[in-house]
């Protein structure tokens, strides 16, 4: 398969989040604001390469009745990895996204992707493909965190726009999750008809 | 710490409903929610599991991860935990009780990827609860999971006779009926 293709068709064409429709829960939870979806989409994105290319590596050794306890064992290793070091290193977006970090575990984009593509390819294939997804993944969720920042706090990035005192708080808040990304998927899907 | 248990009970059902004001659980909110029995079906089961999560898990954090010092080893402890727990239960249940294993068989599985299971036990260990209001604030998010998925589910029976447009059409509207469903439960906020 095209290196370039497998990096690049999650981005689009396997969009995590509008087209596969996975890892709702930190997609609406940590979308308060452009800066916190990025930081949460990052994240992710590191723990699904590294999983991607240990879980391909190891694909021969494990035995495949205990397939998915092991791929969860490696999965929560690379997320207390990154845990620790967002802790040590960006303390401030650590404590904004709370307990979602932790519960990278359960994103079923990530066991997904092992089970459906790491355990089946090559390493550099693997890995190509954490890269593309991971990058649709944060994409998605710096676009959700960004229409509700400025809808919300009338801001962009923590930059103030200049209305900040006329905008509905609603949309910082928890429906306003809901119907951004309800809405953004309409307007996703009607795009993507063209 | 001094918190009432009614406070704790009110707050997990109503005002931080764990669905929709939390985010925690909105696969199976999404996925299961079409009908308002199986709704009940996996809020039972979810119930169970997490009432058993917070009895295991709070003590392993207490007794095993705390003198230790390994906290960090949380995450992957407490997974393995929940994954055995939801296994040893279905297997438990399929020989005592066929009956209820008919009813919860098939929301089993699907629990372990649940991801309000996994974070109610952290969140329970963040808010250094003693194991009676553990259980408590677990079984009361349950039931907030339950009551989120059941009233979801009456109003997308109806939707279904709706003539929604072809862009809205399956998850889209769901995720506004949604919206408007959390923008009710916001009325709940000051309560507790």
């Amino acid at each position: 398969m095209n290196k370039l293709k497998i990096a690049i068709s999650g981005i689009i064409k396997n969009n995590p989040t509008f087209v596969l429709v996975l890892g709702m829960c930190p997609t609406l939870g940590t979308t308060t604001s452009a800066e916190n979806g990025m930081g949460m989409g990052l994240a992710t994105t590191a723990v699904l390469i590294m999983s991607n290319l240990v879980i391909s590596l190891i694909k021969n050794l494990i035995p495949d009745k205990v397939r998915i306890p092991a791929f969860i064992v490696v999965i929560a290793s690379f997320v207390t990895i990154i845990q620790m070091l967002m802790q040590a290193f960006v303390p401030a977006l650590y404590a904004s996204l709370g307990v979602f970090i932790p519960l990278i575990v359960v994103n079923c984009i990530i066991l997904g992707r092992a089970e459906a593509f790491a355990s089946k390819n090559s390493p550099v294939d693997s890995m190509l493909d954490g890269v593309g997804i991971g990058l649709g993944f944060t994409l998605s969720l710096t676009v959700i965190g960004a229409v509700r920042e400025i809808l919300g706090s009338g801001a962009i990035f923590g930059v103030s726009l200049g209305f900040a005192n006329y905008t509905p708080l609603i949309f910082v808040l928890a429906p306003g999750a809901f119907l951004v990304l309800g809405y953004l998927m309409v307007l996703f899907n009607k795009l993507a008809k063209k | 710490m001094e918190i009432s248990y009614f406070a704790i009970i009110i707050g997990a059902i109503f005002v931080n409903n764990v669905v929709l004001a939390q985010f925690l659980g909105i696969c199976p909110f999404l996925g299961v929610s079409s009908k308002v029995e199986t709704s009940m079906g996996m809020g039972a089961a979810v119930t169970f599991v997490m009432a058993l999560t917070a009895l295991v898990a709070w003590p392993i954090q207490t007794y095993i991860l705390v003198p230790l010092h390994i906290e960090y080893m949380q995450t992957i402890v407490f997974i393995l935990v929940i994954a055995a727990l939801v296994q040893m239960v279905e297997i438990i249940l399929k020989k005592l009780s066929p009956s209820l294993y008919q009813a919860l068989g098939i929301f089993l599985p699907l629990i372990t990827t649940n991801c309000a299971v996994l974070g109610v036990a952290i969140l329970m260990i963040q808010k250094e609860f003693n194991l009676l209001q553990s259980v408590t604030y677990s079984v009361a998010t349950a039931l907030g999971f339950a009551l989120a998925l059941v009233l979801f589910a009456g109003i997308r029976e109806r939707l279904d006779f709706e003539d929604v447009p072809k862009a809205f059409k399956g998850i889209p509207i769901a995720l506004i009926t949604a919206g408007i469903l959390a923008m009710a439960f916001l009325g709940f906020s000051g309560l507790v």
